[in-house]
């Protein structure tokens, strides 16, 4: 991303080698991401089919309905520059919606003849609920349904980004308030168990449409349903990307005011990638409860919404590939270390976060040998002539002042007085 | 007529009790997150080290040092604060420093810090919940009248809150210190320009930043007990403070505290704690899409 869009031709004189070097991963970085997208293709619906049993396999299929929210962070996260850490919400919202249709589908009169009042699900029955809440009408049709994973999720981020964007509420602040709509859901989840199924979650889910998702021919169809969808939304995301939209929004993160003062819709901008981002997310929520085969409050509070932040970030916040490969490595890691080393888990990821953001800012699909090289032996014969380590923000005389955390600095006003 | 008044000054004790818990928490995040725009999310297992800190006190005096075993609350308070806070200035040089240009960085570093910390305590405590054994005087209930009873523990945390108020709003008005970092979070180029260190002024804001969650958390262990997670349970309440209050303002801590903890006494008297604690959050969320600079702002030329 820190490349630029003009592919210069020949320069007459040569280039130091870093800019040259630049230069020509400029030219074809379309052609490159073509080629990347077809591997990741080859590699979701060829070499994990035929490597995995059934059994791993719909753990990835599990792990790849994270790549969802990864997906949509690096659009408004790495692109736009606007951290949610409530996009556990959106994933539990969709989620949610696709499991009251099957619990509903799945408590039908006859198989909840048991109950005191049979054909609703079995944990309204045991919180002395009679009939069945107006909200949960709506999920008897799959279509009702299905129009509801995206636009219900979709809604809600409507109303929180343009009440904040509008408002120019950005940045740290926005951060702390998603965080706090995920423990208000979540909190709302739990605490209301006659209508939500509380900390359990809706679980003993059947069928879709009389369909059994439970056999092993069901989660291979999943399976191929879930990469077709993450394979379409990430197509989605890099048309956004390569088109102006996608520009506009890299320059919003790198210099809003600016972007503001040109006169572009700097607050519809952001609201959009955050309403994209969270439909992408509530999509993949809504494929875990088909392939895991049940949804609860641990997939939307406050500690599952930054895990999902983690993954994004350990891939590359700004590389849509790396978001999904980070998604997968992370999950992986998390299997293998809390099944074998369930102490260390925490170290693990805990330090490789610290160390990612420390170290890779833009997570491992921000690592470029050849550059890193290039880079490092430009920084030896330079080294001595800056040395001034021990400054935290930036040395500020003229120019750009740091971000202020609610954006409401005068930085062009302060640079014509300096 | 007289049990209602009863009731009536209970649950305003509870409301206030509410209050000192919140202020503590939000006392140390205001001075960070307020005065540096960093955001530690790691803040609440900085409490879990005060209060393990006195949790270990008190086993200490118990075994070791029967003469300690009355005041080793107060030894514990003075302990978890230089704790915390030691462990506060070495996290800022080694992680924050690095971090204040990307504060949203910040916030994902100290998050990674949080885990490491968390597994830390889970390490070498254990799993289970401990409680740090209470001095005597600590415990029992004051009794104005018969019918209202006020709980010791709460009357010491609320005394611990409003000491600790005193102290920061003393240091930041009335040292030599506090015109320092008033100064850097005004203008720090200027500041820097007339010869304030200000890295120097980050990092001992950052460290007296976490000695307070420290006291904090010290503070905490005479109304609940302690495991390797209770301090991140606090994490969103206590910046939901801090921003409602309006960020760089140490009064408005103070009232949004106040009047979140209110609200939440008051809710909870009508519905379910979960259900009360929706209503508030939604209710500050609201009013800060509504009023994003917080009840206090202050206006800082930038």
């Amino acid at each position: 991303m820190t490349a630029s869009v003009t592919p210069a031709p020949k320069p007459a004189a040569r280039p130091p080698m870093l800019a040259r070097f630049t230069t020509q991963l400029t030219v074809d970085r379309r052609a490159r991401q073509n080629v990347y997208f077809v591997i990741l293709a080859l590699v979701l619906l060829v070499v994990f089919p035929l490597f995995f049993d059934i059994f791993r396999l719909n753990l990835v299929g599990k792990y790849l309905t994270y790549g969802f929210v990864a997906l949509g962070l690096v659009m408004c996260w790495g692109q736009a520059g606007i951290l949610s850490l409530g996009q556990g919400v959106f994933f539990g919202l969709g989620g949610y919606c696709m499991a009251m249709f099957l619990k509903l589908e799945a408590s039908d009169v006859k198989s909840t003849s048991i109950q005191s009042t049979p054909g609703i699900p079995d944990f309204m029955d045991w919180n002395q609920l009679t009939s069945l809440p107006t909200f949960w009408i709506p999920f008897k049709s799959l279509f009702c349904t299905l129009v509801a994973i995206p636009l219900v999720p979709g809604l809600l981020a409507l109303v929180l980004g343009l009440a904040m964007f509008k408002r120019r509420v950005g940045g740290v602040y926005f951060a702390i308030i998603t965080q706090a709509v995920a423990a208000i859901l979540s909190i709302l989840i739990i605490g209301q168990q006659g209508y939500t199924g509380g900390v359990n979650g809706i679980t003993d889910l059947k069928t879709l449409e009389g369909w059994d998702i439970r056999t092993d021919t069901a989660k291979y169809v999943l399976y191929f349903v879930n990469v077709g969808l993450l394979l379409g939304a990430a197509a989605v995301a890099f048309s956004i990307d390569r088109s102006k939209l996608g520009r506009i929004l890299v320059a919003i993160r790198d210099r809003e005011e600016r972007v503001l003062f040109t006169g572009y819709d700097v607050a519809s901008m952001k609201t959009f990638a955050f309403v994209l981002a969270s439909v992408y997310a509530a999509i993949g929520g809504a494929m875990f409860t088909l392939q895991v085969g049940f949804m609860s409050p641990s997939f939307v509070g406050i500690v599952p919404s930054i895990e999902m932040v983690i993954a994004a970030a350990v891939g590359g916040r700004t590389s849509l590939f790396g978001a999904i490969y980070g998604t997968l490595l992370v999950n992986f890691a998390k299997t293998y270390f809390s099944e074998s080393f369930p102490e260390l888990w925490l170290f693990v990821i805990g330090s490789l976060f610290m160390g990612v953001v420390l170290v890779l800012p833009n997570g491992l699909a921000g690592v470029d040998l050849r550059k890193a090289v290039l880079t490092m032996i430009v920084r030896f014969s330079r080294r001595g002539t800056s040395r001034r380590r021990n400054a935290p923000p930036a040395p500020v005389v003229v120019g750009p002042v740091p971000e202020a955390p609610d954006g409401h600095g005068s930085k062009g006003a302060e640079a014509l007085h300096s | 007529m007289h049990v209602s008044l009863a009731i009536w000054a209970m649950q305003a004790f509870t409301g206030l009790s509410n209050f000192s818990v919140l202020l503590l928490l939000a006392l140390g995040l205001a001075i960070i997150f307020g005065q540096m725009g960093v955001i530690n999310m790691a803040h609440g297992e900085f409490l879990t080290v005060g209060a393990y800190t006195t949790y270990v006190l008190s086993q200490v005096s118990e075994r070791w040092a029967p003469w300690l075993e009355k005041t080793y609350f107060l030894v514990a308070v003075v302990v978890a604060f230089f704790l915390a806070g030691g462990l506060g200035l070495l996290v800022e040089h080694v992680l924050v420093r690095r971090l204040y240009r990307r504060p949203l960085d910040t916030l994902l570093a100290t998050w990674g810090l949080s885990l490491v910390m968390q597994q830390a305590f889970r390490s070498t405590f254990g799993a289970r919940e401990v409680s740090a054994t209470l001095p005597d005087w600590l415990m029992g209930s004051l009794k104005p009248t018969p019918s209202i009873d006020i709980p010791i523990n709460g009357l010491v945390v609320l005394g611990l809150a409003i000491a600790l108020t005193g102290g920061v709003a003393f240091i930041l008005l009335r040292t030599r210190f506090g015109v320092d970092v008033r100064a850097t979070v005004q203008n720090r180029a200027m500041a820097s320009a007339a010869g304030i260190n200000t890295g120097r002024v980050d990092r001992l804001t950052f460290g007296l930043g976490c000695g307070l969650a420290g006291i904090a958390g010290a503070a905490f262990t005479t109304i609940g007990s302690t495991g390797p997670t209770s301090g991140s349970s606090y994490i969103v309440d206590a910046f939901l403070v801090v921003v409602f209050g309006g960020a760089q303002s140490l009064i408005g801590t103070i009232g949004s505290a106040f009047s979140i903890a209110q609200l939440q006494a008051t809710t909870e008297f009508f519905m379910t704690g979960s259900m009360a604690k929706v209503l508030t959050l939604s209710t500050v969320i609201l009013i800060l899409m509504m009023r994003p600079q917080g009840l206090f702002a202050l206006k800082v030329r930038r």
